[in-house]
């Protein structure tokens, strides 16, 4: 307290000086408990999935005021405010469980309009384009339908049914003559509303669960790819292999390096063109 | 030290005016505190959805934003600069305890207020030393920790840990174990140190107070020249170092409380006798002479032992 109108001796500086010490070393400590805890929050559960268009979790926590107006306006009371030791998301932060209200994909999207602070972003005006999660048929030993039977009801009740979801057909190995109908799920399209875990038929938890990107997928490795999307199925300016010369006939390759043909075969020629020099063969290109 | 130092706080008052006029700040600052609560429980309770949200954000006949400005300062320094909605609801409530005074948020508004009140009855009623009192700056140490959080972690860091939003929220959306956090405040205002949350620790009562610098409506001790000494505004003042520079000036120093730490909770008007306080701006300039001058010690050790 207030110790005024004294003349500042080198004592006082010395205390003042060990006070302030005392405060900053005090704060020092205090800041880093919380910065512990604030790093404790980080960790989101698995199965807590956040609103559409909440940005990334990291991104989230610095600007999810914790107001809970998207709770409020959401028609279904699919989110929630997490509760401080009952719930794994920060406390305060809205976060729906699948399992027990999905979201139920709303066209105009009142939660991401309600919130104040674009931590769910306002530039989600479409909710197809949602991206919550991904769901994953997460047991396909207890699954009815990986069991060869017709339950079909993950599949029959999403939103985005034949795009997010679809069946495929399998042989069924173990009885021999029938097929299985394999719920596959296709992460461009599955905003990860729930809808499927939800209504899963199995008793307790569901076979397919919906969980967050980071979980759910690996990332694509970039030197590799599909040649089935990707006409040119090799990595550029990595491999080079013999290009394919204008004209008629399968093998009129020229090889990497140069070695081009004298000249371009005559397109009025009888007969077809037989080469007068032995190709470089590609395996498997018939 | 005079007789009357000994009579339980504010007697003199509740004789001289009648204990509701003694109390009258008091009271409406209750009042005021069940009204905003209710308003946020109008709601989940009865299902009148005029404001929606809680103190960190809220949106009021879905037209009236309020977003909490130390909450949205922390998302700056977690550089996150959010929707239009936010900055126009913090602006709001910035501008509004800007003028009316930042702490009036404390004594009139924040949910944690009766709890450290309630806290310091029970404190005083157990005849407690003051315990630890942390030094004046601490609460701007605190406050620095905080936003350095903020901006080391990229998020709102305060929030983790803040019994405000944890108990207001806790009481509309559901609690959890936040209440954890709430007993903890109180037990440390009864047991460790007297006044100590709200008087020397809580960065949001420090942000706003700082808010507040300049605020228009001010406490100022205008007839400080009637004050007998009972000392009964510094037993109930929450901040009590706010009143000696006003009351005690000289005739030339201003009579108005000027400090930031005030937070306009009026109870120094309640519980005086000689009627010196009242609520007034800060450009008023009544003249307030300064009490004649009495034998120097005696106002300051009852003041140090009152602190
Ligand atoms: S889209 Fe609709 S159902 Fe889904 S969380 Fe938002 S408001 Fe609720
Ligand atoms: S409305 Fe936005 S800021 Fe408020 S709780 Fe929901 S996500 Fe967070
Ligand atoms: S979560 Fe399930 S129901 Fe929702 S879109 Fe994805 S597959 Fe469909
Ligand atoms: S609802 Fe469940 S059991 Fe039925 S097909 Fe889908 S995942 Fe399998
Ligand atoms: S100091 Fe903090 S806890 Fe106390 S009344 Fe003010 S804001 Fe609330």
């Amino acid at each position: 307290m207030s110790a005024p109108q004294r003349k500042s001796s080198p004592m006082d500086r010395r205390r003042f000086l060990k006070d302030s010490a005392r405060g900053v070393a005090g704060c020092a400590v205090a800041g880093m408990g919380l910065a512990y805890l604030v790093s404790d929050a980080r960790a989101l559960p698995a199965q807590a999935i956040r609103p559409p268009g909440a940005l990334d979790e990291d991104d989230f926590l610095a600007a999810c005021i914790r107001c809970g107006l998207c709770v409020r306006d959401c028609p279904y009371d699919t989110l929630k405010l997490a509760e401080l030791g009952y719930d794994g998301p920060a406390t305060g932060t809205p976060y729906f469980t699948a399992r027990d209200v999905p979201c139920e994909m709303c066209d105009d999207i009142p939660c991401v309009v309600a919130c104040p602070t674009g931590a769910l972003d306002h530039g989600l005006t479409n909710i197809d384009d949602a991206d919550m999660g991904v769901a994953v048929l997460i047991d396909q030993e207890t699954c009815l339908n990986a069991l060869g039977l017709r339950c079909d009801v993950c599949y029959r009740v999403c939103p985005v049914i034949d795009e997010a979801i679809t069946l495929e057909r399998r042989h069924n190995e173990r009885s021999g003559h029938h097929a299985i109908f394999m719920p596959v799920v296709h992460s461009d399209k599955c905003t990860g509303c729930g809808k499927c875990e939800k209504s899963c038929v199995l008793p307790d938890a569901a076979a397919i669960k919906v969980l967050p990107r980071r979980i759910a997928m690996a990332p694509a490795a970039d030197h590799y790819k599909l040649g089935w999307e990707d006409r040119n199925p090799l990595v550029d300016e990595l491999i080079d292999l013999p290009d394919r010369l204008p004209g008629p006939g399968t093998d009129n390759l020229v090889a990497p390096g140069g070695y081009a043909p004298d000249a371009l075969p005559d397109p009025n020629m009888d007969g077809g063109f037989a080469p007068s020099y032995s190709l470089p063969s590609m395996g498997g290109s018939n | 030290m005079s007789d009357k130092t000994k009579l339980p706080v504010g007697q003199e008052a509740i004789e001289e005016f009648g204990w509701l006029y003694a109390h009258r700040f008091l009271l409406l600052r209750r009042a005021s505190q069940v009204f905003f609560l209710g308003l946020f429980m109008l709601g989940p309770w009865f299902g009148i959805w005029w404001v929606k949200g809680n103190l960190s954000g809220s949106m009021t006949f879905d037209v009236l934003p309020l977003t909490d400005p130390f909450i949205t300062l922390q998302g700056f320094f977690a550089l996150y600069w959010p929707e239009t909605t936010a900055l126009i609801g913090a602006l709001i409530v910035g501008v509004a305890y800007a003028l009316i005074g930042g702490r009036v948020y404390c004594s009139w508004v924040c949910p944690i207020n009766p709890v450290t009140d309630g806290a310091h009855w029970i404190h005083e009623k157990l005849g407690m030393q003051k315990g630890w009192q942390p030094k004046q700056g601490t609460r701007y140490w605190i406050l620095t920790m905080v936003l350095a959080v903020s901006a080391l972690t990229g998020t709102i860091a305060w929030e983790v840990v803040n019994p405000i939003s944890m108990l207001h929220r806790g009481l509309i959306f559901g609690m959890g174990f936040a209440w954890a956090f709430v007993l903890a405040v109180f037990l440390f205002d009864i047991f460790v140190s007297r006044r100590g949350w709200c008087g020397h620790l809580c960065p949001v009562g420090t942000f706003y107070g700082l808010l507040g610098t300049k605020s228009v409506l001010r406490v100022s001790a205008v007839k400080r020249s009637d004050c007998d000494d009972c000392m009964d505004c510094f037993a109930v003042c929450p901040e009590m170092h706010v009143i000696t520079p006003a009351l005690r000036g000289k005739d030339d120093d201003t009579p108005i409380i000027l400090s930031p730490d005030c937070t306009n909770c009026g109870r120094c008007i309640d519980v005086c006798a000689m009627d010196v306080f009242k609520f007034t701006h800060r450009f008023d300039d009544t003249p307030a002479p300064g009490r004649v001058q009495r034998t120097r010690t005696q106002p300051a050790s009852g003041a140090s032992k009152a602190a």
